[in-house]
């Protein structure tokens, strides 16, 4: 297959989203039922040639065509299989090609699932995608072309990045960019409703799957990147305050924020203007996550001086998008906005609450992401923003959001319940008390462990009370809609984070060591045995693999071979030990060889890190759990009614609908 | 439902971050390409005492190097713009009719081998500064620099940022011309 041919794909692709972008909006503007009735087969025909150029640069790795620029900088003759897929984004060019093909594929998603949709507004919805994919595209074919050639070809590639050569980072950037992407969804819905200048609750109810989706893969594509941190690296920690991090980190912020708006805003009518606000923001930071990330600008703003079109296409890229979002929200708003209010102790003034602290939580994430680049930009050096500065800001944003938590889905909608709040607060603190004692019996020492077995039990007991609430009250058959079972689980996940952020922390032991053959050293209860250190061969690497053997009490526990490789291009890699469990791991990582026999060896005993993982993975299985609820089935409806009913006030002993 | 104002805050805020970003990119550019006054054109190169990247055991100095002018590109393994430099040192290192030293600037010597030898080796010697510190007497603000350094050891150009065949012609070229019009 020819890269020429790819490289025709994306602008035939191009010229389709121009139309797109352009032809369904002044169909919905002007009436024209044959304009609107473009949007499908044009979405449908960009995704064709956008797939079909993936394809090509994917042929391209697969048959190591070395005179693809892209492809001699990312693969080797040598590089496993998947490796070579994989490595189609592993770079730049290829990462935005594959933001592409999922933005088309949520595109096509939406035209198949979406039939039911109102024309006019539909049409706009896909008008806005067809513009977003329109800026891309132009981007990626002005300033990041994947297909370049590269003559006289090289007889073989140099190497795709070996941090990138780990299974959990074939999965780690598509994932991500699902979600990512799937907040294009909701902006567009957004922006279509301000275009229209209309506004209709059952709208939000129809984005709000499509943003729990997207937040769960986001979600996924964290926890695969922490977890891959915290294993090739080296380092034994699972989250640094990278800038990389925090770049997928604020759109999660604002996505988990945005979530509960949605809700706000479908079942109750209130919160128009945020919902709005936090749709446009969430794509925003999305797009700010993948142009951060991918295009070098954190590394250095130097990157920029060597390719000054980049950065000014992405600067002029997201005013554009944003600023012109944020425009037409100030013209629009007051046409659409509105709704109602609430009383001050009902579930939407937690909700409030929630949400504004992620947001401000997001604020500063992003004020020291962006610091050190300010910093450097005006040449007054590089500042570094580090753990310092996020951990203790992001814990006193997160303490009163973990408090008030559970007592979000107890209280009622609207209304004021003191009693329910009391009685509930009363048993959640008897039960977090009660887990710290039997913590301390337990052998927990120091006020912070204490405090995570607490605060993870204040989370994982209301979440609980919920559940036997529900039980009691509601009917058999209703009583866990997908919709509560999500927020259940992803409320239970962030209980079950704490306990492992905090347990972690608190409790690892980790000692850095330089030991001879035949050594030992003592890590927690556990005896660390050195066997030496032997050379072996991988695919595309040469390795120096440790042997320890792990004791307890005398009884043989494990045996590790941490690694430290180098590759055929020549870069060196570490490779951690785990010994993974439950409760704990143990983790050996390989340092440098000092002399005499002697190598530096990084041995660590991780309690409960894997919980960190768990409650991560929890949270994701809440935002696609919600995605299956009947709520979001979309009934045949043509013409929405106008004002959505008021939900049922005058139900006997109504209860309260979960929010996810 | 609240006042008008208040609804174009978000934009207002997002288009004061958009202007200051587009004025740290352009300024950035202009700045580095041009306006970087080193204050060490003209001076003196500071005296340093560095070890080969071939063979650490082994020490090169500015003394040494007096008597002829040099080039000296500050560069890395791990820096991004270096790679995208390096084509054009390959094209180039002929042409320049003076030496063209390296100096791997904060950098694994391992890793640095490698990278010259999976990529080329564009340089007539290398020198290695781990730790950086010789580099701050010579006032690097980055990688990758280029220094052109006199027969007497005086510093008489300086690029911030990847050389560009367009930089070398207009540029660097012309002050080597220079330097060998003048006989020193």
């Amino acid at each position: 297959m020819n890269p020429e041919l790819g490289q025709v794909a994306l602008i035939l692709a191009l010229l389709l989203s121009a139309l797109q972008c352009v032809l369904p909006i002044v169909g919905a503007w002007r009436g024209s039922r044959p304009l609107m009735a473009t949007a499908r087969s044009l979405a449908i025909g960009q995704f064709v040639f956008v797939a079909l150029a993936f394809g090509i640069l994917m042929w391209s790795f697969w048959t190591n065509d070395f005179s693809v620029a892209y492809v001699a900088q990312n693969s080797n003759l040598s590089l496993p299989w998947f490796y070579k897929l994989s490595g189609v984004w592993g770079a730049h060019e290829g990462s935005l090609l594959l933001w592409m093909l999922i933005l088309n594929l949520w595109t096509v998603a939406l035209v198949v699932f979406g039939t039911k949709l109102p024309e006019a507004f539909f049409s706009r919805v896909i008008g806005v995608l067809g513009f977003v994919a329109f800026g891309f595209l132009l981007y990626m074919i002005t300033t990041s072309n994947p297909f370049l050639r590269l003559l006289p070809a090289p007889a073989s590639g140099a190497d795709l990045n070996p941090v990138l050569q780990d299974p959990g980072l074939v999965f780690h950037p598509p994932t991500l960019y699902m979600g990512y992407v799937g907040f294009s969804v909701a902006f567009a819905f957004a922006i279509a409703s301000l275009l229209g200048g209309e506004l209709k609750s059952t709208w939000v109810r129809w984005a709000r799957p499509w943003t729990n989706l997207a937040w769960g893969f986001l979600t996924l594509g964290i926890v695969a990147g922490s977890a891959w941190a915290y294993y090739e690296l080296g380092w034994g920690g699972w989250w640094f305050w990278d800038p990389v991090e925090n770049a997928s980190f604020m759109p999660w912020l604002i996505g988990a924020a945005l979530i509960h708006a949605q809700a706000i805003t479908d079942k109750r009518d209130g919160l128009r203007a945020w919902t709005l606000l936090l749709s446009i923001f969430a794509f925003a930071f999305s797009l700010l996550g993948t142009f951060l990330v991918r295009s070098g600008l954190l590394t250095s703003v130097h990157a920029f001086a060597f390719a000054p079109a980049r950065g000014i296409f992405i600067l002029v890229y997201l005013a554009v998008v944003v600023g012109g979002s944020l425009l037409l929200y100030a013209l629009r708003a007051p046409k659409v906005t509105g709704g109602k209010s609430f009383a001050l102790a009902s579930r939407e003034t937690l909700m409030v609450i929630g949400n504004l602290m992620l947001t401000v939580a997001c604020a500063m994430v992003m004020l020291g992401t962006l610091y050190p680049l300010v910093g450097e930009a005006l040449n007054i050096g590089r500042i570094s923003v580090g753990p310092p500065y996020f951990g203790p800001l992001f814990l006193i944003l997160m303490t009163p959001l973990v408090l008030a938590l559970p007592f979000g889905p107890l209280s009622r909608w609207g209304k004021a319940d003191l009693g329910v709040w009391k009685r509930a607060l009363i048993r959640i603190v008897a039960l977090a008390v009660l887990a710290g004692i039997v913590a301390f019996v337990l052998r927990a020492r120091g006020w912070y462990q204490l405090l995570g077995v607490a605060a993870a039990t204040w989370v994982m007991a209301g979440v609980a009370l919920f559940a036997i609430k529900r039980w009691r009250e509601a009917p058999r058959g209703k009583r866990y809609p997908f919709e509560m079972l999500g927020m259940m689980l992803a409320h239970f996940g962030i209980g079950v984070f704490i306990a492992g952020a905090i347990l972690t922390r608190s409790m690892s032991v980790e000692q850095d060591v330089s030991m001879k053959p035949g050594a030992s050293v003592d890590v927690g209860a556990y005896d660390f045995h050195f066997n030496g250190v032997a050379e072996t061969q991988g695919p595309n690497y040469r390795a120096q693999q440790g042997t320890v053997v792990i004791t307890r009490n005398g009884k043989h526990v494990v045996t590790l071979h941490p690694q430290k490789r180098t590759y055929v291009g020549g870069q060196v890699q570490t490779e951690a030990a785990i010994q993974a469990g439950v409760f704990r791991d143990l983790y050996v990582s390989l340092g440098d060889s000092i002399g005499g026999g002697a190598w530096s060896l990084r041995v660590y005993d991780k309690p409960f890190v894997r919980w960190i993982w768990g409650g991560g993975v929890l949270m994701m299985l809440g935002g696609f759990a919600v995605v299956l609820d009947k709520r979001f089935r979309l009934k045949r409806a043509v013409e929405p009614e106008t004002v959505r009913a008021k939900p049922e006030p005058a139900a006997p002993r109504k209860l309260a609908e979960g929010e996810a | 439902m609240r006042k008008p104002v208040g609804r174009f805050v978000p934009l207002i805020v997002f288009a004061a971050l958009v202007v200051f970003f587009a004025v740290g990119l352009v300024w950035n550019q202009t700045h580095d390409a041009r306006f970087v006054p080193s204050p060490l054109i003209d001076k003196p190169a500071p005296a340093f005492r560095l070890p080969r990247l071939e063979n650490p055991t082994q020490f090169v100095t500015k003394a040494e190097l007096l008597g002829k002018p040099y080039l000296l590109n500050v560069f890395a393994s791990w820096c991004f713009a270096c790679g995208d430099e390096h084509p054009t040192l390959m094209a180039y290192r002929d042409r320049f009719g003076v030496p063209l030293i390296g100096y791997d600037y904060k950098d694994a010597p391992q890793d640095a081998r490698a990278w010259l030898q999976r990529h080329g080796d564009p340089y007539h010697e290398v020198i290695t500064d781990q730790s950086g510190g010789t580099a701050i007497d010579f006032g690097v603000y980055g990688a990758p620099e280029t220094y052109l350094i006199d027969a007497k050891g005086v510093i008489r150009y300086k690029h911030i940022g990847p050389l560009t065949p367009d930089v070398i012609a207009k540029e660097l070229e012309p002050k080597i011309r220079a330097l060998e019009g003048s006989g020193t």
